[in-house]
């Protein structure tokens, strides 16, 4: 099935290699098929920037959104450009000290507070990530660990995969509390 | 050359990777050891690729002070006996022509890799288009061959560069990879091979011995003479003027014909060996969609919802636009099929297709920015299919 995520957040978030590294767990390490896309305007630094996967288990033609089954919001400028029309069957996961305005039923986590809580402010997007694994399921945490350790810096390893499980923790509950 | 060196050639494995960055890796599997650039988006990535990968195997990766010197940095590297290369967008492809005609004509085989964007000129540096197609074709002045393979996916970025070096020592020419922003700028799984899966097309070289007797230019049947490396010992004369069999300059009707005649020759000769095509569901099609690179995935997808619509549809994907498979469009259009032909331009390959069909077809064209969506596509087919008219009509996407 054509899933379609889309991860925004300002410019300096991390929110590119977030979503590298989600594209990676589908493509590399869980069976599937996954493209990136970006924003490559001069949009892309300071402002909103977003990052774009669309994994599937088929081959992937089209690789553009057309409409995000998954939305993770890191600000709330990003809240405003990119969480604004969306199908009420999307499921969106929000950052709660950042994202302003948000319904009450989107799921949140304060992914900056527990990356610093953790050392490292800057493993916020990993805290998201893990926290969109745990809610979503759409990927395995396997995958996803696989893709961290592949991805980030060879000393920051073993504090992203801390913060990944902070974070998929928080996901897991949420999914069971609504389940 | 130690085994590790060797070794750092070619990165076999599973990758996540930018199309940019498999573009140069399909580079560096193929053996270039020359890159002589102007970084401009949506090319900047290969140029950054290799600036770091080429020193890791002894190879050279200069930044040139623009697209004029970097074009002629990469004939002069081949005419050393390197496989060399350039990337570049628009603009700088515009600035590469002339010597890319000096390729052309001086015999040296190298790769131009074009990531388009939005023209013309400055245009949209940041976003997708198509409309160098043409430009591939004529873009320097003369008559020459043209060789422009089309990537669409990452790794076709990979495989199609391994491939534009091969052809280009294949007939000793300059060959263009004609990308585009969105399939330059996405990221997919790709797959290098072991090195001993990457073929190799060895550049014909002259025998020491018999360079005495042989002229530089003699076409050996093969259309294409061999080639000696610089400061090797042979004394020849590279020149964009016309000239003989020796290399001198002769600047007289009857050499200019036979020398020009040569040149442009070598596309007909090897087309056959060279045109690539992917024909997707065309044994039962009515409607065939023609289309290259992004453009391609788009329609792809429409074919799969028309299909599932119980519409006769199928592609012909362009892998080379050139040269351009005329003859498969003239036995599809015998056939009885329309064609559809999406772009992002305002109908560049489409006057192909419509020359070789000899019939009427359907453009769908938009001069770029976005990628074309599946829907539009579809629907162009849908109307191609109601109407069966035979008129020419043209769609514009607003």
């Amino acid at each position: 099935m054509r899933q379609e995520i889309r991860l925004g957040g300002f410019g300096g978030q991390g929110i590119i290699l977030a979503g590298y590294i989600v594209g990676k767990a589908a493509a590399l390490y869980d069976g599937k098929e996954a493209i990136l896309t970006q924003s490559y305007g001069p949009e892309a630094r300071g402002g909103a920037c977003s990052a774009e996967v669309v994994v599937d288990d088929k081959p992937i033609d089209y690789p553009m959104l057309t409409s995000p089954s998954v939305l993770v919001l890191m600000s709330q400028e990003a809240r405003q450009k990119y969480g604004t029309e969306i199908e009420p069957s999307a499921n969106v996961l929000i950052e709660s000290d950042l994202v302003e305005e948000a319904p009450e039923e989107w799921p949140r986590i304060p992914a900056t507070r527990l990356a610093e809580e953790l050392g490292a402010r800057i493993s916020a997007n990993i805290v998201m990530l893990g926290f969109m694994t745990g809610a979503t399921r759409i990927l395995s945490r396997e995958a996803m660990e696989e893709a961290i350790s592949t991805s980030v810096p060879a000393r920051t390893v073993e504090l992203n995969l801390r913060a990944f499980a902070v974070g998929y923790e928080n996901g897991v509950q949420h999914s069971e509390v609504t389940a | 050359m130690s085994e590790n060196e060797e070794d750092r050639h070619v990165l076999t494995g599973r990758h996540f990777m930018n199309g940019d960055t498999a573009c140069a890796e399909g580079a560096m599997a193929a053996g270039c050891s020359f890159f002589g650039g102007y970084p401009i988006t949506p090319s900047t990535e290969i140029a950054e690729r290799l600036a770091r990968r080429l020193p890791e195997v002894g190879g050279v990766y200069i930044q040139m002070e623009d697209e004029l010197a970097s074009i002629a940095s990469v004939l002069g590297a081949s005419w050393t006996g390197a496989r060399s290369m350039t990337a570049t967008s628009g603009p700088g492809f515009s600035l590469m022509q002339e010597n890319i005609g000096l390729g052309a004509i001086t015999e040296t085989p190298c790769v131009i890799v074009n990531v388009q964007r939005g023209g013309p000129s400055t245009g949209l540096p940041t976003l997708v288009s198509q409309a160098d197609m043409m430009q591939a074709r004529w873009g320097s002045h003369g008559d020459y061959p043209a060789v422009a393979y089309c990537p669409a996916s990452c790794q076709e970025m990979f495989e199609l560069t391994v491939l534009a070096f091969n052809t280009a020592d294949l007939l000793r020419t300059p060959v263009l990879v004609m990308a585009d922003e969105a399939i330059g700028h996405m990221t997919e799984r790709v797959v290098i091979p072991d090195k001993s899966a990457i073929e190799h097309v060895a550049r014909k070289r002259p025998h020491a011995s018999a360079m005495d007797g042989q002229l530089p230019y003699e076409s050996d049947g093969s259309m294409v003479p061999p080639m000696p490396r610089a400061g090797r010992g042979y004394r020849i004369h590279v020149t964009g003027l016309t000239h003989d069999e020796r290399g001198y300059p002769a600047t007289d009707a009857a050499t200019h014909d036979k020398l020009v005649r040569r040149l442009a020759g070598k596309l007909t000769h090897f087309a056959p060996e060279i045109i690539k095509v992917e024909e997707v569901q065309l044994e039962d099609a009515e409607v065939v969609l023609v289309a290259y690179g992004s453009t391609s995935r788009s329609a792809r997808h429409a074919l799969t919802m028309l299909r599932e619509e119980g519409l006769p549809v199928g592609m012909l994907r362009l892998i080379t636009a050139w040269p351009f498979p005329g003859d498969r469009i003239a036995q599809l259009a015998e056939r009885g099929c329309q064609f559809v032909v999406p772009e992002l331009n305002l109908g560049q390959m489409a006057l192909e297709v419509e020359r070789n069909a000899h019939q009427s077809i359907t453009r769908l064209n938009h001069a770029g920015g976005i990628t074309m969506s599946p829907e539009q596509i579809a629907e162009a087919v849908r109307e191609t299919m109601s109407c069966a008219r035979e008129k020419s009509w043209s769609m514009s996407i607003s």
